[in-house]
């Protein structure tokens, strides 16, 4: 009992970038590849192969997860979270290290893993059982069970491709939640269906978890994690970052993506207008010492950091930085044309900052729109790309701060009184009315 | 991300190895240790075993998947063979057979002799054509769950043996028609059975595994598959071969496995040298691929 169910000892799992289209080239490629071959390995062998070529997905991974732990994983996309349960699962194999694993495995990669839209619900039950690795007795008796965990007993002998996509994966989950093997490795699969069925599968997690299954679960619902875990690891770019009491590293994990989360990579945005070439690189808002802002306390100073990468000299360049709101409507633009009297010209990479002394729009959340100009030409323009929270603080020091209800923008203003000299027309008027 | 990816072998860690070792622990539970395998594998024959329900039921899905919403059903199992032996039976048959001085088929009416042909070649073909795609067809299985990767040429296979089963239940009610009697020989025909499955699938574990790199494969099997047939005395009887061609033939696996089922079938005379020769060859061929499938099959999900 005290052998632990999963030892992973020094795993590394190396890809080679654009490898794959040389292991799909045509046989013709492949056979003047060979021919060739020899000159190349002669080169290869005098210049040293380049670094940016290969790349590690998961490097020199170790930890051990003891028989009836439930161990979260979490990470940014392509942390290496995925590779490690692909590792796990058999489906890949490491580059260096090893694991042992003792126990039957069930992997649950995917919802609905070879599902065939042809084949009625019933079939696919089977089917799909099958493939994760269930015996047929095992499903017989399980049948009724996932078909009303699924809630799809009217559409048993339908054909799954006329189900909706809720019922699919509802069914393909309830067939992966009735898998019950000594070890389960789960990826990112909780968050199916709509809310009242995520939390019946986060139920069936938790009986899982208690019937003394070891489990590894990756998820980015750090909700669930911190229920259902009893230990979580921290991965990032493919190392092993931290290990640990799910709390601990849950909040080591927001803290790090906060402070990362503000920078927007521009590059291949999908927000940017058609036939558009990149210029505009990366986004992100720092505070007045150039730090990282995720929000932007209101009435503090803001700069918003644009790098770009123009393709050619640009001799009167223009930015705008437009700021919408919550329900798409534009509160303000922040336009070289306007703020920046001096003409501005890039020769190569540089960054443009926009300093906001003091950002007063009322707190709430918003999203930004970037053009960049050369003259009067727009030569790029990204929609909506970033938001990011106005927070409210007590800049007026009464306690009361003004929301999006009371207008867009929190201004400047004093109030006062002064007796003032009274006409006789108007004592009038008050003393009539309070008759 | 790993779709645009695939992996660099380690140059650094070539000792290490032992690969996937399914060994039972004094507590009963399997250990597996997974590590970076090198060079030829053993095959894992008792795993296999262990998945032979997962085997079944792919072949079930196929089977089941082909005939959805179709309106004949399963009954285009037999249907197809029919009408490729009624096509075969007119344009040689009728056609050129049926004109020739002495017909080179004596008295074995043509059909019969035709479907006895058409009844291994199309377990050949079929399962090739099918076993030897099965890890672009399931690429998707192969990237997401674990199973012995073996399973998938092996169910495609499989399908096509229960497609041949169905041709041989027509070929059963046509020689009730024809009124013709098999031997003993006919006793014979689940080793012949084996055998072509043993030379289908050894084919299809090579290019099933050089199918996942190069998708030339799936281009050139329809192509090779068509040259071969043609190479196989399958619609015409060898003896119309001119004798200096006959070591194509019996290189041939599949010219000395359709003559046996005939031999089996409608008592041509038996060639044992060129059905000993074709086994062999088939033989090679199968451990060959089993073993080359081994191979290359830890790429697989890397690359597919």
């Amino acid at each position: 009992m005290t052998r632990p169910a999963i030892i992973v000892d020094g795993i590394g799992k190396q890809y080679k970038i654009g490898a794959r289209e040389r292991a799909t080239r045509n046989l013709r490629e492949a056979i003047a590849d060979a021919v060739t071959a020899p000159i190349r390995r002669f080169r290869a062998l005098r210049e040293k192969a380049s670094a940016d070529e290969l790349f590690w997905a998961l490097k020199d991974v170790s930890f051990e997860v003891q028989r009836g732990e439930v161990l979260g994983i979490i990470g940014r996309n392509g942390a290496g979270k995925s590779t490690l349960l692909n590792i796990l699962s058999r489906i890949t194999e490491p580059t260096t290290g090893r694991a042992i694993v003792r126990g039957a495995v069930g992997s649950l990669l995917e919802v609905g893993t070879g599902f065939h839209p042809e084949l009625t619900g019933r079939e696919n039950v089977y089917l799909n059982g099958a493939i994760l690795g269930m015996k047929r007795a095992e499903i017989n008796r399980k049948f009724d069970e996932i078909v009303s965990f699924a809630e799809v007993e009217r559409f048993l002998d339908t054909p799954v491709k006329r189900y909706s996509s809720g019922m699919y994966v509802r069914l393909a989950f309830a067939v992966a939640a009735h898998l019950d093997p000594e070890i389960l490795l789960v990826d990112e699969v909780l968050a199916v269906g709509d809310v009242a069925f995520r939390e019946k599968c986060m139920g069936k997690m938790e009986d899982v978890a208690k019937r003394g299954r070891t489990v590894l679960l990756v998820s980015h619902q750090m909700a669930a994690l911190d229920a259902l875990c009893s230990r979580c690891i921290l991965l990032n770019e493919g190392t092993l970052v931290m290990v640990g009491e799910p709390s601990a590293v849950i909040a080591h994990y927001l803290e790090a993506d906060a402070r990362s989360g503000s920078e927007v990579d521009l590059a291949g945005h999908p927000g940017r207008a058609r036939g558009m070439t990149p210029v505009a690189c990366r986004f992100r808002i720092a505070d007045n010492t150039g730090r990282p802002l995720k929000n932007i306390p209101l009435g503090s100073e803001a700069r918003f950091e644009v790098d770009i990468v123009p393709n050619r000299q640009v001799r009167r360049l223009g930015v705008a930085i437009q700021v919408h709101n919550s329900i798409g409507r534009r509160i303000v633009t922040y336009h070289t044309k306007y703020q920046c009297p001096d003409a501005l010209s890039a020769d190569g990479p540089s960054t443009v900052t926009c300093s906001v002394p003091s950002c007063i729009i009322v707190p709430g959340s918003y999203s930004l729109v970037l053009s960049i100009y050369s003259g009067h030409e727009e030569i790029d323009r990204v929609e909506h790309f970033a938001s990011f929270e106005v927070a409210p603080r007590d800049l007026y020091g009464t306690g009361k701060v003004p929301t999006s209800r009371d207008g867009i923008y929190v201004p400047e203003a004093t109030w006062r009184i002064d007796p003032s000299p009274v006409t006789p027309g108007m004592r009038k008027t008050a003393m009539g009315e309070r008759k | 991300m790993s779709e645009l990816l695939s992996p660099e072998p380690n140059r650094l860690r070539s000792s290490a190895t032992s690969g996937i070792l399914g060994a039972a622990s004094p507590g009963g539970a399997t250990e597996t240790v997974i590590a970076a395998k090198r060079g030829w594998q053993a095959v894992d024959f008792r795993e296999l075993w262990r998945y032979r329900e997962l085997f079944f039921f792919l072949i079930w899905r196929d089977i089941k998947v082909r005939y959805k919403q179709t309106v004949l059903g399963i009954a285009w199992a037999i249907v197809q063979p029919v009408m490729q032996m009624v096509i075969f039976s007119v344009i040689f048959g009728m056609f050129i057979f049926g004109r020739m001085r002495n017909n080179p088929l004596g008295a074995t009416p043509y059909p019969l002799w035709v479907f006895a042909g058409l009844l291994p070649w199309g377990l050949f073909s079929q399962a090739v054509s099918q076993a030897g795609l099965s890890t672009i067809t399931e690429a998707p299985l192969l990237k997401k769950v674990y199973f012995p990767r073996l399973i998938a040429p092996i169910s495609r296979t499989g399908t096509a043996a229960v497609d041949f089963l169905l041709g041989f239940l027509v070929y059963a009610a046509m020689m009730v028609f024809y009124r013709h009697a098999p031997g003993l020989e006919l006793l014979l025909l689940p080793a012949l059975l084996l055998l072509t499955i043993m030379a289908a699938l050894g084919v299809s574990f090579i290019l099933a595994a050089v199918a996942v790199a190069y998708r030339d494969v799936r281009a050139l099997v329809p192509f090779i598959l068509q040259l071969w047939m043609f190479a196989t005395p399958v619609v015409y009887p060898a003896s119309v071969v001119p004798e200096r061609y006959h070591w194509i033939l019996s290189i041939n696996p599949m010219a000395g496995i359709v003559a046996a089922y005939r031999w089996a079938l409608v008592g041509e005379p038996m060639d044992w040298m060129s059905l000993g020769i074709g086994s062999l060859v088939a033989a090679s061929i199968f451990v060959f691929g089993l073993y080359y499938f081994r191979r290359a099959e830890r790429r697989f999900a890397d690359v597919a």
